[in-house]
């Protein structure tokens, strides 16, 4: 079975004016970084994989995942995973019912996130507030918090634009070590030179 | 599912107006079956205009509506220019945002304790002036209707302040000043040269809201308001409940002269508009300065009078409650009693209890309706434009006496659901002019995020959205229960004067002058509106309490 992202012949228009036009396959456990400037689609991009897109756009071309058409399915059927600049943690649950939130059904939960919030050195968070982490701590759970659920693709925003330099670099790293840890295709825009070396993979620039 | 909500949420706006409307039209024009009227006449004009109060009662809501709109307006004008931003204005806020929960009625009665010849004012100047006797003068219910602009002033004056402050932080206020008072400007005359007219720009549908209701409000200008004659629409409202139902046809023809006033007010106000906007610019053009001591002295203590009548009337309203045998000039009774709330304690819980599950029936279905649309939209990225917030502000345009009598002819058997059905007409746009900003303002982002790790559209309205949205849709519950308390056209025309709450009670009270009664019933009214506030502050943080990021919204 081909587990990459595919996007084939996927252009954006924004009110009749071309926007972006990618084609492009993700291997698993691969990264690909889109580069550009402000207002270039980057994040239309992602809303379009993602299944959001908003109207004021049109896009033609399809997403590809696992060797099926997900174009026409609902964000929360195509599981893909998006992590942003801010870890978006939901304010109102604990850091396990974080966790908790897209694990799929199964026995052992409660020992599964015990395990993921040690892998990721948070032993005993669980009932932590999320608003009383530490920035490097949050985007760790929110990382963590997206793996639980068994993506099939990972997005990613801009992710580490707002962690500060000595914590970027190790995001960076469990970032991606996990994603090809856990053989996902992982898609990136970011406009951080940094980030697409430490990606290691081929990068696309827009715009 | 959800895509037809905002089309059915505007016909439930709109359908009620326009047939109220309609159907006053039409017996004022001589048909109107169920009272033995067929055929078209304009008798019901003749009689309406043979009544010898008319064209003062006219002129009297004009000049009421009218006064009372451009001294809220004047009074926000020289507060949030003299003081936006300092600390006593902060104070005033804290005062002034829990005032628009107090319904009108409950308002009015405290004030009109307040200023009467044997009200507090009176009994604090006795020993200065050496009265002995309440003094004579006619202060409530003066024929000038003083005491009525007063009394909408300071009602309307916290509603138009918060609905600025909402404007506000995207006028970016601060820099603008400081940029105004860079270029030499005063405090005042740069606020009001440099922002000033974006906050009116944003409020300018409030404002008229504020004038219709001036115009054409029945429960303040009862009590408040001059009797010989009184204002047009409560002699509408007289002719409405008149035993004799021929009166009904009057009653129209007078509903249709006042909403012609208010038409004429709104084109009046219009032009005004543009008049004023004409003056601003030439003084913006020449570089005028303010007298800037004089009218921030002038703001602050005005609207620190505005804030005491409504507070220290509502004090009266509780000490009267209470109150024992009470002298003239003693500023206290000589005993506290409770025999006041013993003898109508138990009938005023018991309407209370009809009045909140009116206001709370009322409010679920708003909320349903509200939380319905503004989702819609944020699932097929619908954008409401202006012509969508027109209709939201329609019920609140169209002055209720113009449509209330006819919807009651057209449609609705008095009960319990009809009121219920008439009040959600107006707690319908002030539940969602509440909740839309904040919901609006929810990061787009959580969504994707919970959609990307497998939440369908439904999990994530049910357990992220609305929990991290608790506080906001609890004070648009909150608000929507206050405007459902506070309604007394609505509840007397569509409930026939079968379904009490304690607003038509109150009013009811207000003409015979048994003040402990008023004060318990008002108190009451005044409880029942306050009550759903204090619950939608304590229960976010009750339920957050260990939530540090839900603090602020």
């Amino acid at each position: 079975m081909d587990d990459a992202l595919d996007l084939r012949d996927v252009r954006i228009t924004a009110k009749g004016v071309p926007l972006l036009s990618v084609s492009t396959r993700i291997a698993p456990g691969h990264v690909i970084t889109l580069m550009g400037p402000s207002g270039a689609g980057k994040s239309t991009l992602l809303d379009f994989v993602m299944g959001g897109l908003s109207p004021a756009f049109r896009a033609s071309g399809s997403v590809w995942l696992g060797g099926q058409d997900v174009t026409g399915l609902p964000p929360e059927k195509r599981r893909i995973g998006i992590l942003y600049q801010d870890p978006l943690l939901f304010p109102h649950l604990s850091v396990a019912q974080n966790l908790a939130f897209g694990l799929p059904r199964g026995p052992d939960r409660r020992a599964r996130i015990d395990a993921a919030l040690a892998e990721i050195g948070l032993d005993g968070f669980g009932p932590r507030d999320p608003a009383t982490l530490s920035g490097g701590q949050a985007a760790r759970v929110a990382l963590m918090r997206t793996l639980l659920s068994g993506p099939r693709a990972l997005l990613l925003d801009e992710p580490f634009s707002k962690l500060d330099a000595a914590l970027r670099d190790q995001m960076r790293r469990l970032v991606f070590d996990r994603a090809r840890a856990a053989g996902v295709p992982v898609l990136m825009v970011t406009h951080d030179a940094a980030d697409a070396e430490a990606a290691g993979g081929q990068v696309i620039r827009l715009g | 599912m959800l895509r037809p909500l905002p089309l059915l949420t505007a016909a439930l706006l709109a359908l009620p107006v326009l047939a109220g409307v309609i159907g006053t039209l039409l017996p004022a024009l001589g048909h109107a079956p169920a009272i033995g009227l067929d055929g078209w006449s304009l008798a019901p004009f003749r009689d309406a205009l043979a009544w010898p109060g008319l064209t003062e009662a006219a002129l009297l809501s004009l000049w009421t509506g009218l006064a009372a709109t451009l001294g809220t307006l004047a009074l926000l004008a020289l507060i949030l220019g003299g003081w936006h931003g300092t600390r006593a204005f902060t104070a005033l806020e804290r005062i002034l945002s829990p005032l628009l929960a107090m319904p009108h009625t409950a308002a009015a009665l405290g004030i009109a304790f307040l200023i009467a010849p044997s009200g507090w004012i009176a009994r604090a100047l006795a020993p200065i002036l050496g009265l002995s006797r309440p003094p004579d003068l006619l202060i409530v219910q003066d024929g000038l209707g003083l005491s009525l602009i007063a009394g909408l002033i300071a009602k309307e004056l916290p509603f138009l302040l918060l609905m600025s402050l909402a404007a506000l932080p995207q006028l970016r206020p601060n820099a603008r000043l400081k940029t105004a008072r860079s270029l030499g400007q005063g405090r005042m005359a740069g606020w009001l040269k440099a922002i000033f007219p974006g906050v009116y720009r944003q409020i300018r549908l409030p404002v008229l809201v504020v004038l219709v209701y001036g115009m054409t409000n029945v429960d303040v200008a009862v009590i408040l308001g001059p009797n010989t004659p009184s204002t047009l629409s409560v002699q509408v409202t007289r002719w409405m409940v008149d035993p004799d139902l021929a009166m009904r046809a009057t009653a129209a023809a007078g509903a249709v002269i006042q909403l012609a006033l208010v038409l004429a007010a709104m084109v009046f106000w219009v032009a005004l508009e543009r008049g004023a906007g004409r003056v601003h610019r030439f003084w913006v053009w020449c570089n005028h300065g303010l007298p800037e001591r004089p009218l921030r002295l002038a703001g602050i203590v005005l609207a620190t009078i505005a804030a005491g009548l409504v507070l220290f009337g509502l004090a009266s309203l509780a000490v009267w409650s209470v109150a024992g045998p009470w002298r003239f000039p003693d500023l206290a009774p000589e005993f506290l009693t409770l025999r006041s709330w013993m003898r109508h304690g138990p009938e005023m819980a018991q309407v209370a209890a009809i009045t909140l599950l009116i206001a709370g029936l009322s409010t679920l279905i708003a909320l349903a309706l509200t939380i319905g649309c503004l989702e819609a939209e944020h699932r097929h990225g619908m954008t409401p434009g202006s012509r969508a917030l027109w209709l939201l502000y329609l019920p609140l345009l169209i002055p209720q006496i113009a449509f209330l009598p006819g919807l009651q002819s057209l449609l609705l058997k008095p009960s319990l659901v009809s009121v219920t059905a008439a009040h959600l007409v107006f707690v319908l746009p002030y539940v969602f002019l509440s909740l839309g900003d904040p919901w609006r303002a929810w990061d787009p982002r959580y969504a994707r995020v919970a959609a990307g790790i497998g939440a369908g559209r439904a999990r994530v309205l049910w357990q992220v959205r609305l929990p991290m949205l608790l506080a906001p849709v609890l004070t648009a519950a909150a608000v929507g229960m206050a405007v459902s308390v506070g309604q007394y056209l609505p509840t007397l025309l569509i409930g026939g004067g079968r379904v009490p709450t304690l607003t038509t009670e109150a009013v009811a009270l207000a003409a015979g002058g048994d003040r402990r009664a008023i004060g318990v019933w008002g108190l009451g009214q005044a409880g029942a509106a306050f009550a759903p506030f204090a619950l939608a502050l304590i229960l976010p943080a009750l339920v957050w309490r260990n939530r540090k990021g839900m603090r602020n919204g």
